[in-house]
């Protein structure tokens, strides 16, 4: 935690006439989130860690516009993604990477038919990637034997088929990995998704981010790693409700790595 | 007078099939009302789509008890379905078992329909003890009540008959055999292996060939009758998934679950606000008609593969079942978004035979068949189209009828139009500074 954060932004990449590696599409929950900034902040200091090339568009960045769209709002979707894409495509953006599977689905599937095809990948597949480039080193450390159950967000998974980024990195921690009864392709929705997180629920009798920590906590994990900000409020407000939230977890994959690397 | 019963059987087989095109035809009227969408890029995934998902049963079985016991009923009639040509050309020509020259491929073909007619029989009573005696809970939803559930029920019944009308016939036949009778015994021996009628062709020991012949001939009646009827109650329903599950595997969509459809009535509007050179006063041009609806209401202002997906939907609830909403006690049911799609679409269609073309009835798929608040309780999390057998895609049906309340009546939910005033303002769903957006980096 000593130095601080080197987190340029594309502005200044674009001022010293040089391209960026990667951009780090933030994400509103990202940018203004308490719970999600600290999602944000353990990747960027893998970023720093791992000596990445990377920039963020910090206040020239704006929602996807993907409550809009899955609310119905198509007009406001549409007048999102074409501002956003006048700003990457002036930046002449290739690659992004985000922690938000929202943004990630919506820039990766629906930008591209409206002007923005970029080769978009979900943090943990990029960290999974500097693994691989041997860039970055991850050990067990203190998660070493820990029982840890990975809640899919659905925006990462049956949206995008993405099951084993996140998991292998988990494996590389060399926790103990459990699966949920309901998981990978029939993995249970957190609750947040369409929207839903910007609204109160239909009637009904039991929330659905109590449903689904009812689901993790029957494999009795330490910790419920998850890949989403928006399912890690769910499942953290889940725990509590459960009044668990003194003996488990609910912890990004991103701030596992940077927790066991003692970043 | 002996040509009486061939003759009988044509007109019964004219009727049957004639009604059976007549009900097709209305079905591609139907279906064609919906909008049109292209679903014919990747042709060669899609056939593989359709032999792997409709034909090989893949997704059927990722639930093995209610899977496997579909794949014997599937296997079993479509297989059985071979018999049926022979039964009509013995009807018309008034022959005996006319593939019988077959010889031991024969035996071996009877023999194997009458072990698979059993097996159906077998499983189609435990999908029975499931609907009725277990009472497995996605039949029991509030949607399954009255005809659907009778639907599910009278289907069973009909297999059931069908089976042991055909068991009973080839038992009668075999007796008939054995005692020699005319028309029946062939010279070269027994026609035709009987694994399972052997077994009940003793109940019929002591009667007497006339009665036995009028068994046989009852049974074959009945029996023949009996899948005319059956063919023509598909249209009426759930159970004309055995034949549209093909084209609506074909026709799925195949790009990734998440990627929802840009509208684009919408992008047209967008890219002229965006345009610096569009004049904002231009008068609109002549022939540009009524401006394109947002969003669907009704029936008509779907695509056609949705309305297709509506007439596949055999309401198993997988989907249901899958569904988070619904898991939780909220009224959304995505296999009622399909139902009531179809009975709608039904409407629409009794409405179009009456009068010619649709008139408005004062009726509409939003509020009068699903509310608001099923719409509502979507978390867009393609649980139930993951779900689906056969590639139905309930969700993309929910969100058209999402864009219509939103674009064209305004009627979000006060706290979605908070957070959607938001972004137009402030980019963020919630009421920050977007110049704020990286204070992240410098807060400790």
């Amino acid at each position: 935690m000593s130095e601080p954060l080197r987190v340029p932004t594309m502005a200044e990449y674009m001022a010293q006439g040089k391209q960026p590696e990667v951009l780090f599409w933030v994400g509103c929950s990202g940018s203004f989130d308490d719970r999600a900034k600290k999602i944000t902040k353990a990747f960027a200091r893998i970023l720093n860690k791992a000596n990445v090339d990377f920039a963020v568009l910090g206040a020239e960045e704006s929602c996807t516009g993907d409550p809009a769209k899955r609310a119905g709002n198509e007009f406001l979707f549409q007048m999102q993604a074409v501002m956003n894409i006048e700003v990457l495509n002036g930046y002449e953006v290739k690659k992004i990477v985000t922690a938000c599977p929202h943004c990630f689905n919506t820039i990766k599937n629906e930008y591209p038919s409206l002007g923005g095809t970029y080769e978009v990948v979900h943090h943990t597949q990029f960290l999974k990637s500097l693994l691989e480039d041997g860039r970055l080193k991850v050990e067990g450390g203190k998660f070493k034997g820990k029982r840890i159950t990975f809640h899919d967000p659905c925006y990462l998974g049956r949206a995008n088929n993405v099951y084993e980024a996140p998991r292998d990195l988990l494996r590389k921690l060399e926790v103990e990995l459990v699966e949920m009864r309901k998981c990978k392709t029939n993995g249970l929705c957190c609750g947040a998704g369409g929207a839903q997180m910007f609204k109160e629920p239909e009637p009904g009798n039991k929330d659905v981010n109590v449903e689904r920590t009812e689901q993790a906590l029957e494999v009795k994990p330490d910790i419920i790693a998850a890949g989403c900000p928006f399912c890690n409020t769910m499942m953290t407000d889940g725990i509590k409700n459960k009044e668990k939230e003194d003996s488990i977890e609910v912890m990004d994959v991103a701030e596992m790595i940077a927790s066991a690397e003692e970043l | 007078m002996q040509y009486i019963p061939n003759i009988l059987f044509l007109i019964i087989l004219v009727l049957g099939i004639g009604f059976f095109t007549k009900n097709i035809k209305k079905l591609f009227r139907n279906i064609k009302l919906g909008r049109d969408i292209d679903r014919t890029d990747n042709k060669p995934l899609r056939w593989r789509n359709m032999a792997k998902i409709a034909l090989g049963q893949y997704k059927m079985v990722k639930r093995p008890i209610s899977g496997i016991l579909h794949v014997v009923v599937y296997v079993g009639f479509i297989i059985i379905n071979i018999e049926v040509l022979e039964i009509i050309i013995d009807g018309l020509f008034g022959t005996h078992r006319i593939f019988g020259f077959l010889g031991g491929f024969y035996d071996f073909l009877i023999g194997s329909f009458e072990i698979l007619a059993f097996l159906v029989f077998v499983a189609v009573v435990i999908f029975w003890i499931r609907r009725n005696v277990i009472r497995i809970k996605r039949f029991l939803n509030p949607e399954m009540k009255g005809w659907p559930k009778m639907d599910g029920n009278l289907i069973l019944y009909f297999e059931m008959v069908l089976m042991t009308l055909f068991l009973v016939m080839n038992a009668a036949d075999l007796q008939l055999q054995i005692l020699g009778a005319d028309h029946y015994a062939s010279e070269s021996g027994l026609v035709g292996a009987f694994p399972i009628s052997q077994y009940i062709a003793p109940l019929f020991e002591g009667m007497s060939e006339s009665s036995l012949i009028i068994l046989e001939r009852g049974a074959w009646w009945v029996h023949i009758i009996g899948i005319l009827v059956f063919l023509n109650y598909l249209y009426y329903s759930k159970h004309l998934h055995i034949l549209l599950a093909f084209p609506n595997t074909w026709y799925a969509k195949l790009k990734p679950k998440g990627e929802l459809d840009n509208l684009d009535a919408v992008t047209k509007e967008v890219m002229l606000m965006m345009d610096p050179n569009a004049d904002p006063f231009a008068a609109p041009a002549e022939d540009e008609g009524d401006p394109e609806k947002f969003g669907a209401s009704d029936v008509l202002d779907l695509n056609w593969v949705q309305l297709m997906n509506s007439y596949s939907c055999t309401e198993c609830g997988r989907c249901t079942s899958e569904c988070p909403a619904n898991q939780t006690g909220k009224k959304l049911s995505p296999r009622k978004i399909m139902m009531d799609t179809r009975d709608r679409l039904e409407d629409v269609s009794k409405n179009i035979d009456q009068n010619g073309n649709f008139q408005p009835d004062g009726k509409q798929l939003l509020d009068d068949y699903i509310s608001k608040e099923e719409l509502w309780a979507c978390t867009t999390c393609n649980a139930c189209v993951e779900a689906c057998p056969i590639g139905i895609d309930p969700l993309s049906i929910i969100l058209d009828m999402r864009r219509y309340m939103v674009m064209e009546e305004s009627a979000a939910p006060s706290d979605l139009n908070n957070a959607m005033t938001n972004i137009e303002n402030n980019g963020a769903p919630w009421p920050f500074n977007q110049m704020d957006r990286a204070n992240w980096i410098n807060e400790s």
